[in-house]
């Protein structure tokens, strides 16, 4: 075959830098506007009964109510679900809403979940004490203990939950090991991928039936906008067995509409919008979908600043005499280097946490000092940020279960933003130097 | 639903209304590798708007049982054998690609019991590329990967699906991927690459026929559809815009409005 014959059969569809820019979107059909138009409206006009008839009952598509859905908020949709290689997808109001949508979404009351227990504080509340008062009750499994994930399914089990790479320890899920588990099992699972972003990795091809995304983090960039959102792979058969009734069964809502016969591959998307938005309604506002949108248009290249800074400063961090530990899949001794090689291959992410020494009162030190980077909770922005979970995010957690997360006392988690890395770098030996000042008083 | 047809059984969606055979029915027939899905935009509304409507997986396609026909002839057959199967003299019939040629085919074979034909994206003969059918045949994914990026135009690769959060080229991919590439896409490719007798049954059809066809279609050209068109006596042409082969997720609200008329005209429910 010549060179001429194979390019021939190169598809010629849009690559990731591309569609970061550019799906979901027709200018054309929007006034030859180049940038997205914010629809800052609630409703939209019916041509006639008979169009508002055929909204109301999905004949055809557009939009009611921006509850349900908004023009601005369908592109940022269309280009998470594009740039994720999937088939769908529903933007919500944050993370959590994305996740609580999803869950209510697959779940009943007296289902189960199996869930990875290395996860955000908010969403292990969210799994250990919420859903269990809807009658949703959960396991949680290590994230490295995949066997675990498999002896831990129940018949009443509804799907498989983890970050892939586990908050704030850094522990990685076997994804494509704990997928097959899924799968034997006859259900889906879920990733969490706000770490990641579709750039560093797309859970889809190694399994992942669902994705789960703050967008208010990396995909955003800014730190300016809560936004959350689901993406559905489309390859997980809702009706390959009578786990899912409201998938597959007539739902009265919609005159008898089964969701999964209807609407095959987007299935769960149409699902979580017409029975969720309708009945929980966590929408985003348009405002928030355009700020979103405008982060995603340099996802690519801010993902390579924060990975490559990151790198530095596991060097950095590594050799430095207040370092007790740093952990960070790049480095290789961490136990899931070879696993992040496979799963992460254009770069480990920008988390990194570490143990200084002088455990939790060098810790408060060190963060107190430091004016570059933002004491703050959250991670992900453009800027660096720093925190002391045991102290913040994950507070709410008595010691055991701090332990169970994979937390100590003395960890530092950083995200580490794209600012000049000599500058993030000065910055921290401030705040190692006076985290050593107490000891060094101490000892005198 | 699903029932059978020759001892095996079919799935076809029934446009999210009961089947009800008191009304008159529109049978719509997907393209090569693809499901009922497709047709998700089109069906529903007349499923409420007083028609029986069966949007069929083809056997071995979708939730249908049975292997892949081999044959355009066969697959006309088979429509055929559905419209008895489900207890109908005469049905409407809608096909998009590969549908077009099966449609076509079954109401030159069985001319009274078809009262209209839509053939989206439709062409006399639809000769494949040796390379995509090759792919296809040896159960390669990169066929499904071409046959997406062929089968949208320019406006479709970005995307603008008229149902909030979908993701045209993915959802199309997906659904061709549903099944065994090469049992399903593969033998569909060989079947239209195989079919010569389009030009011919065009020349007998004598039903109001409409072709829909798309300006930015590189698979099943405008101007193929229209030789087609014009050897169908009385035949309607609508040209969608800024459109490629999958107009029916592409533009579906145009494509709705067109077939509407169409059918709401020539297959009008009859009043007591």
């Amino acid at each position: 075959m010549t060179d001429k014959k194979k390019k021939s059969t190169d598809p010629k569809t849009y690559k990731f830098d591309t569609l970061s820019l550019h799906a979901g979107y027709q200018p054309h059909k929007n006034a030859g506007s180049r940038q997205v138009p914010i629809y800052q409206t609630t409703s939209y006009l019916f041509d006639d009964v008979d169009h508002a008839a055929a909204l109301f009952n999905l004949e055809r598509g557009g939009h009611i109510y921006s509850r349900i859905s908004n023009p601005t908020v369908a592109v940022l949709e269309e280009r998470v679900a594009a740039l994720e290689g999937g088939t769908a997808a529903l933007a919500t109001s944050s993370g959590m809403s994305a996740i609580f949508l999803t869950i209510m979404t697959l779940c009943e009351a007296g289902d189960h979940l199996v869930v990875s227990s290395q996860l955000y504080g908010g969403t292990v509340n969210l799994f250990r004490l919420t859903l269990p008062k809807f009658g949703v009750k959960c396991t949680f499994v290590k994230p490295r203990d995949t066997e675990g994930f498999k002896k831990a399914i129940q018949k009443n089990t509804k799907g498989i939950f983890g970050e892939l790479v586990g908050n704030p320890g850094n522990e990685i899920m076997n994804m494509p090991e704990i997928a097959k588990i899924a799968h034997d099992a006859g259900v889906p699972l879920i990733i969490d991928a706000t770490y990641q972003t579709p750039y560093l990795c797309k859970p889809i091809d190694h399994g992942a039936d669902i994705v789960v995304h703050s967008l208010t983090k990396w995909m955003a960039g800014h730190g300016s906008s809560m936004a959350g959102i689901l993406v559905e792979g489309g390859k997980f058969d809702w009706m390959q067995n009578d786990k899912f009734p409201t998938m597959t069964k007539p739902y009265e809502g919609y005159h008898g509409l089964s969701f999964a016969e209807e609407f095959g591959p987007t299935a769960f998307t149409m699902k979580a919008r017409a029975e969720g938005m309708r009945d929980f309604g966590p929408c985003l506002s348009p405002q928030n979908a355009w700020n979103v949108l405008q982060g995603i248009e340099t996802l690519s290249v801010r993902m390579q600043k924060h990975c490559s800074n990151a790198e530095k400063m596991v060097e950095y961090l590594l050799s430095h005499e207040s370092v007790a530990w740093v952990s960070h899949p790049s480095v290789p001794d961490h136990p899931d280097h070879d696993l992040a090689k496979k799963l992460l291959p254009h770069g480990k992410g920008s988390m990194i946490a570490f143990g200084i020494k002088g455990g939790k009162e060098a810790g408060e030190a060190f963060i107190n000092n430091v004016k570059l980077a933002s004491h703050l909770a959250n991670v992900g922005d453009t800027r660096t940020l720093v925190i002391h979970p045991a102290s913040s995010t994950h507070s709410q957690m008595d010691e055991a279960t701090l332990k169970f997360a994979g937390l100590s006392q003395d960890m530092i988690r950083l995200s580490v933003g794209i600012e000049d890395f000599d500058d993030i770098r000065n910055d921290f030996e401030t705040g190692f130097r006076a985290a050593r000042r107490p000891r060094l008083v101490s000892n005198q | 639903m699903k029932f059978k047809v020759n001892g095996v059984e079919v799935f076809a969606s029934t446009g999210g209304r009961p089947f009800d055979k008191k009304k008159p029915l529109i049978i719509f027939v997907h393209g090569s590798g693809l499901t009922h899905m497709t047709w998700v935009l089109q069906t529903r509304y007349f499923a409420f708007h007083g028609y029986s409507v069966l949007a069929l997986d083809m056997p071995g396609h979708g939730l249908s049982g049975g292997e892949s026909l081999k044959t355009i002839e066969d697959m006309a057959d088979w429509i055929s054998d559905v419209i008895d199967a489900v207890g109908y003299k005469e049905a409407s019939l809608v096909g998009h690609s590969q549908g077009c040629l099966v449609i076509l085919e079954c109401a030159f074979r069985f001319p009274k019991k078809i009262k209209t034909l839509s053939l989206m994206g439709g062409a006399g003969a639809i000769p494949m590329n040796p390379e995509l059918l090759s792919l296809a045949e040896n159960d390669d994914p990169k066929a499904v990967d071409l046959m997406m990026d062929w089968a949208h135009g320019p406006a479709g690769h970005f995307g603008g699906h008229p149902v909030p959060g979908l993701y045209h080229i993915n959802t199309g991919g997906m659904l061709a991927k549903s099944r065994t590439i090469k049992n399903t896409l593969g033998i569909d490719f060989r079947a239209c690459d195989n079919y010569k007798n389009g030009f011919k049954a065009a020349k007998e059809i004598k039903i109001p026929t409409l072709s829909i066809l798309a300006n930015g279609d590189k698979m099943c050209p405008v101007k193929e559809g229209k030789k087609l068109a014009d050897l169908i006596d009385g035949s309607k042409i609508e040209i969608i815009d800024n459109c490629g082969h999958m107009m029916l997720l592409e533009e579906a609200d145009k494509v709705l409005n067109v077939l509407k008329k169409f059918i709401l005209t020539y297959f009008p429910i009859k009043k007591n």
